[in-house]
């Protein structure tokens, strides 16, 4: 069961992330990969709130952590598009955009999650007072 | 609606088979460092590079790439991961873990484009 609540969750992370990524490339034409960086930003936003809190609940449902964290929002954010984006950076001699890009995810990606986790403190310490 | 579908279908099945796989790992290496999700990330590197590199249409691309693989990798859990690291002081396996998953992830990439562009050529 929980296999296919993953799953279920896994279609609609996929589709999320392919619209979005759509939407973005609409309007935006440089040959930058900002629709991944993006999806990935969001991503660890809502993970790194997400995870803290499911974890602050007693007896929260583990088919409802596994199913949004590990189905949907592991499903929407990727790593093997951020792979095959900057090689293809790189071959086309685009060096200095394919190391930008991976700067930006590397401490953007971090800073992202590190946001996440203060959205959840922050929420503690509002209902602590 | 048909691409859709194709991204959809290539998500369910790329979902479960990551969960499977970290579930499998989690199961045999007990360690600070995450190796479930290296080798999800290092694998479906490999493998998207490879089904780029063999250019087999826009259909396989959108099923394999951006719904199996897409959903396969996982760029949140990597960076969760990585600030628990950080949080626990794990400053070495922190490095290594973030040092390998680029070079290697862009390396892999890299290796699967050349195997399929040799295939599919």
């Amino acid at each position: 069961m929980i296999y296919f609540i993953v799953g279920i969750a896994g279609v609609l992370g996929a589709l999320f992330r392919y619209d979005l990524g759509l939407l973005i490339h609409s309007w935006w034409s440089l040959s930058f990969p900002l629709e991944t960086l993006l999806i990935n930003y969001l991503g660890c936003i809502i993970l790194g709130w997400f995870t803290p809190w499911a974890a602050s609940h007693k007896n929260f449902p583990s088919w409802i952590r596994v199913g949004f964290g590990t189905g949907f929002i592991g499903s929407f954010t990727t790593f093997s598009t951020f792979s095959a984006e900057t090689l293809a950076l790189i071959q086309k001699g685009l060096w200095g955009i394919a190391i930008l890009y991976v700067l930006l995810s590397l401490w953007g990606g971090l800073l992202m999650a590190w946001c996440g986790y203060r959205l959840f403190k922050l929420r503690g310490i509002t209902r602590e007072e | 609606m048909w691409d859709g579908l194709l991204v959809g279908v290539g998500g369910f099945f790329g979902a479960i088979a990551r969960y499977c796989s970290s579930q499998w790992i989690a199961g045999r290496v007990s360690s600070r460092f995450p190796y479930g999700t290296l080798f999800v990330n290092l694998l479906g590197s490999f493998l998207l590079g490879f089904i780029i590199g063999g250019k087999w249409g826009t259909s396989i691309y959108l099923l394999f790439g951006t719904g199996f693989m897409g959903a396969f990798t996982t760029f949140s859990t990597f960076k969760v991961d990585s600030l628990q690291l950080a949080k626990q002081k794990e400053w070495r396996v922190l490095g290594l873990y973030l040092g390998i998953s680029y070079l290697f992830g862009i390396l892999f990439a890299f290796l699967g484009y050349t195997i399929g562009a040799w295939i599919n050529g």
